[in-house]
């Protein structure tokens, strides 16, 4: 699908962004426990059933209420260390985080808004399982501030500080059973949301690169893929309200808002398509019907399998359909997929078939879509679409798959979607109804004082502009490279670096940004390496133990070699450094055997001999002693 | 008092919100500071003096009170109530379960509004918001206390022994008791001693997670507890709760042999020196070899009196025996020691120990520690405490044997018959022999 051009401004583009981080601080926002994850098997398993409650409306989320009933059950798995009571739901929160608190009244502070006088921590009910209450705690810690992007004053809604929830892991027993790891629920996030006021997808981009560079200036904020995560609203005038949550990059933004614009438009065209054709929500029966027998003996592999483990295959035919059900809304993602999508959401099924897509890929014969298509009494002009498994799991895809069908006719459901790595977003769950958010009663509101607010003021980090001013000073960089510094995720890493190492801050800087983005086009995955290790690195230069040359390629053995130290990568690839006395021997043996030219060349064989010895030493000394070795060399030679 | 006091407000706010003729629920415009802020006015618990209100995001914030804060009203709130869910249809082949709301965390919800845990749920509510009772008993509710398990006394006891011997003597099949879990296992002891010869079980359940909140265990207890009341073969009173912190299995524990052992957990319930009744999944599965059947045609002995004059003082080192004096002067007749180790209290009590048992006051030796049996036959001291009259507890809880000794005194006058009664093996309380676990002190649903 090519890129279309799109006047956002015409078609009423609205976005607004809610920032989340990790924050760096020492322990869990309302326990000791440290804030980090595990990878071994856990220590602590425990099983648990959460049930919907009552909204203070008296309602119950439906989605909720829909998992409860088939009887999920959530397996959490735990690890001592990142783990205690609390988060396992066994014992009240302790007080809340105060770091925690000041780090987002510093960020907020940044972005000009007013901290309240008082704290309220809130639940949020959540009852997917990733938190161990059923309900995520929440508070809002500064409203009302702004920020300047471009030319622009882009409002900022409010300030909270938030636990993280656990981590999904699989799920087992055909669905039934979700696997929840507890070491992240817990961990300190600010959420930082900006008013509706973004109209454009590069202008969204814009507006997230800004916030997330005053999160990181806070320094106080966790680095690396995981810690950050982007929540967009987008709306179109004539399209619908769509929550689109946890985009991890940040480059991401403007391709997730673009697709979703594409996306809302081509629902458009479906449902007036939908309407020229006469297609009304009631036409549209859920009557799936038993077609196991049209595939007793099918050649196709899934449906084979399926059949062969006594599952069934049903049919549901969706009247005047055909052709729209392979639509393509966005890359690789048609009408179809939104179908899919529900089908796995409510019916726990791995995926669905439809006639609108080129069935003999499965291996599904003509005759076979001609059987089905009898089964269902269908004609050219219907869509059919099938699922093999459980009979009550199949049923339930191609409930959910009609409903969404009947959506169709009417425009676009609202909803809440999750974004995938290509930038396409999938259908998550219904829109929450009306915020159910009510009171953490197990802690006290905690008051912010004018004193609080003034030490946090006075300390805080310094600005975008003073920054640049003093780097180029302090380090004698250029400005292209300070800015380019200031914008990378390495300044912190690069002052330290520049101080400590011996090594030159040029050096430091061009590598921070300039060689490691060369590095991120070559494929290399730079977030492998950790500031650790990239201080240990220019540590080595400091000591003479590496070459210059010689930093690109050990980053990159890091980058593949997870867990390993600069003096593997140095010993591995080679890069030992010559010792003087090893390097004169080279000298002389190269200085030997060139007396010819030496003679000839007189003092102008300097520059040859230099070429020679490097293209043997390259990486393994540096030239100013190759240099000072072979003018002895000479020397004693002449 | 007005109700902005009775919500926590005073002085300047106080002031400020009647001077604009608030009221908690009322949609609020707050100036301060050069902001405003738009809100629903919340009241305000514990210390503090901000005004709270709930933005449109539904967060709650605090505005402090300063003499640049101004309020407008403007308008009225609508108060949310709690809309109960609708019941759900009741099979009559099953068994008929009587579930009787004391109050408690069970039966506790989050007022929407205010934001306080209030013991606001009926047994009925809790059956709208547990359906699946429906499937495994015909249930009806009956209110009978809204109380913090903290202030049940005495009186209570009765009054709640009285309730169940009625629908027992109606014929259900069984009683679930909400309770608050903080002292359920003292009434669990209070009813083994005044339902005598019980046809069929009572069965008391608590939750350690309020019932409104998704992860509540309140949901699990309840099913555990109705199944066992309507199901089980034994008959008396147990106490249901989490075997483990997940939500699996529910252990049924012996009414006198049960204790709280964690301030939190959902297994905080724990045996002690004796086997639980049962543990309960999707049926009922014993656990005890010794109980008494379910038999719909026995006929139940009330004994619902209970003496407030006892009191269970615990020994220490350095104890004072004046303690035991002050109680004697206070016109108390029974006291329970918590002795240390075999059942041991220091020879400077002796005298203030001879006093009061002289004086006609019953005093009973239980063991401060977790598990075992209390011998005073072991060394010289415990010797000599039984010769001055002290009854050993034997393998008794300090607590059940204080609630022993509330009954019998309630019973009879007689210091004779008090100390038979004491003696006796009532309800289970005391266990012939103490068992050996494999491997450590503990194995399931015990200590």
């Amino acid at each position: 699908m090519s890129k279309v051009v799109v006047d956002y401004e015409k078609l009423g583009l609205k976005v607004g962004l809610e920032i989340h981080q990790q924050l760096s601080v020492n322990s869990k926002l309302f326990c000791s426990c440290l804030p980090e994850l595990f990878k071994e098997d856990p220590e602590i398993t425990f099983l648990r059933r959460l049930r919907p409650t009552q909204s203070e409306l008296g309602q119950v989320d439906p989605a909720a209420y829909f998992e409860f009933q088939k009887g999920v059950r959530i397996l959490y798995e735990a690890s001592r260390r990142s783990s205690c009571l609390v988060e396992m739901d066994e014992e009240p929160p302790h007080a809340i985080n105060m770091d925690a608190v000041e780090v987002v009244l510093m960020a907020s502070l940044m972005m000009n808004m007013q901290p309240v006088d008082e704290v309220h921590v809130m639940r949020k009910t959540v009852i997917d399982g990733s938190n161990t209450t059923g309900f995520q705690r929440t508070a809002i810690i500064a409203l009302d501030g702004w920020i300047v992007v471009g030319n622009k004053t882009i409002p900022m809604q409010a300030a909270s500080l938030e636990e993280d929830a656990a981590r999904k892991i699989g799920t087992q027993d055909e669905g039934k059973t979700i696997r929840y790891r507890i070491d992240r629920l817990g961990i300190p996030l600010i959420e930082v949301a900006t008013a509706p006021v973004i109209y454009s997808p590069k202008e969204a981009q814009e507006v997230a690169f800004a916030i997330g560079k005053i999160l990181r200036d806070t320094s106080r904020v966790m680095r690396g893929l995981g810690t950050i995560r982007q929540d967009l609203n987008v709306s179109l005038s004539k399209g619908a309200l769509i929550e689109i949550k946890g985009v991890q990059d940040l480059e991401l933004i403007s391709t997730v808002v673009e697709y979703e614009v594409q996306r809302q438009l081509g629902l458009l065209d479906v449902k007036e398509e939908l309407y020229r054709r006469g297609i009304i929500p009631d036409v549209l029966k859920a009557e799936s019907i038993d077609v196991t027998g049209v595939f007793r003996d099918t050649k196709s592999k899934i449906l084979r399998k399926a059949v062969d483990k006594n599952q069934k295959v049903f049919a549901v035919k969706l009247l005047g359909f055909a052709g729209l059900t392979g639509r393509e809304l966005a890359p690789n993602f048609r009408f179809g997929t939104e179908l899919s999508d529900r089908a796995k959401f409510w019916g726990r099924v791995g995926g669905i078939f439809h006639t609108d897509e080129v069935l003999a890929t499965y291996g599904i014969t003509p005759q076979e879509i001609v059987m089905l298509q009898t089964a269902v009494q269908a004609d050219k002009g219907d869509a059919v679409v099938f699922v093999a498994d459980t009979a009550e799991n199949a049923q339930d895809a191609l409930k959910a798959v009609v409903d969404r069908a009947q959506e169709a006719c009417l425009g676009i459901p609202q909803e809440t979607r999750t974004a995938k790595d290509d930038g396409t977003t999938r259908y998550m769950r219904p829109r929450p109804g009306a915020a159910r958010m009510y009171p953490e009663t197990d802690i006290a509101p905690q008051p912010i004082s004018a004193e609080f607010v003034n030490k946090v003021q006075t300390h805080l980090p310094e600005s975008a502009e003073k920054k640049l001013c003093r780097l180029g000073k302090q380090y004698s960089l250029n400005e292209k490279l300070a800015k380019q510094l200031i914008d990378s995720e390495y300044l912190g890493l690069f002052e330290e670096t520049a101080k400590s190492s011996g090594v030159s801050a040029s050096t430091i800087a061009a590598f921070l940004t300039e060689t490691i983005k060369a590095l991120q086009r070559e494929g290399i995955d730079t977030s492998q390496v950790t500031e650790e290790q990239i201080g240990g690195i220019f540590r080595a230069v400091g000591l003479g133990e590496l070459a210059k040359e010689a930093i690109a390629d050990v980053f990159s053995w890091l980058s593949k070699n997870e867990g390993k130290t600069v003096q593997d990568a140095v010993a591995v690839l080679g890069f030992e450094m010559f010792t003087e006395a090893e390097l004169k021997i080279v000298v002389e043996r190269i200085v030997a055997s060139n007396k010819e030219q030496i003679e000839k060349r007189g003092k102008n064989a300097f520059g040859m001999l230099m070429g020679v010895v490097m293209r043997e030493v390259r990486g393994k000394a540096s030239p100013d002693i190759v240099a000072k070795l072979l003018k002895e060399a000479e020397a004693a030679q002449s | 008092m007005c109700e902005l006091e009775g919500l926590g407000y005073r002085g300047k706010a106080l002031e400020l919100l009647r001077g604009a003729d608030c009221s908690v629920g009322d949609i609020l415009e707050i100036s301060s500071r050069g902001r405003v802020y738009e809100g629903i006015l919340m009241p305000r618990f514990g210390a503090g003096a901000a005004i709270i209100v709930k933005l449109k995001s539904g967060y709650n914030i605090g505005i402090e009170v300063t003499d640049m804060v101004e309020i407008k009203r403007l308008g009225r709130g609508a108060k949310p109530a709690f809309v109960a869910p609708l019941l759900p249809k009741q099979n009559p082949a099953l068994p008929h379960v009587v579930i009787m709301s004391t109050g408690g965390t069970i039966a506790s919800r989050v007022d929407y509004r205010t934001g306080a845990v209030r013991s606001a749920m009926s047994a009925n509510d809790l059956l709208g918001v547990v359906p699946e009772l429906a499937d495994i008993a015909r249930v009806e509710t009956e209110f009978v206390f809204s109380i913090y398990s903290e202030d049940f006394c005495q009186r209570d006891w009765s009054e709640l022994a009285l309730r169940v011997a009625k629908r027992v003597e109606e014929g259900v099949d069984g009683v679930v008791i909400a309770h608050g879990t903080d002292t359920m296992a003292y009434t669990s002891a209070a009813l083994s001693f005044a339902l005598q010869g019980l046809p069929v079980p009572v069965i008391l359940v608590g939750a350690q997670r309020s019932s409104d909140r998704p992860s509540s265990d309140a949901a699990t207890n309840l099913i555990g507890a109705v199944r066992a009341a309507g199901e089980a073969p034994f008959a008396g009173v147990g106490l249901a709760m989490h075997e483990s912190i997940s939500d699996a299995a529910i252990v049924v524990h012996r009414g006198t042999k049960v204790r709280k052992c964690h301030t939190s957990r959902r297994d905080t319930f724990q045996s002690v020196n004796g086997l639980p009744f049962a543990v309960v999944e999707d049926r009922v599965v014993m656990l005890s070899e010794h109980y008494q059947r379910r038999d719909p045609s026995r006929r139940l002995v009330l004994r619902q009196k209970f003496s407030d004059a006892v009191v269970l003082v615990k020994f220490y080192p350095g104890f004072d025996p004046s303690v035991i004096d002050f109680y004697v002067a206070q016109g108390m007749r029974g006291i329970v020691l918590e002795g240390s180790g075999l059942g041991h209290v220091s020879r400077v009590c002796f005298e203030s120990i001879g006093r009061a048992i002289d004086r006609g006051v019953v005093v009973g030796l239980a063991s401060q520690c977790v598990g075992g049996r209390v011998n005073m036959n072991v060394y010289d001291t415990g010797r000599d405490l039984l010769g001055l009259g002290v009854v050993a507890f034997e393998d008794m809880l300090a607590e059940t044997g204080l609630v022993k000794l509330m009954w019998a005194l309630g019973q009879t006058d007689d210091t004779r018959q008090v100390v038979e009664l004491l003696r006796a093996d009532v309800a289970g309380e005391y266990s012939c022999c103490t068992l050996l676990r494999e491997g450590s002190l503990h194995y399931r649903g015990g200590l």
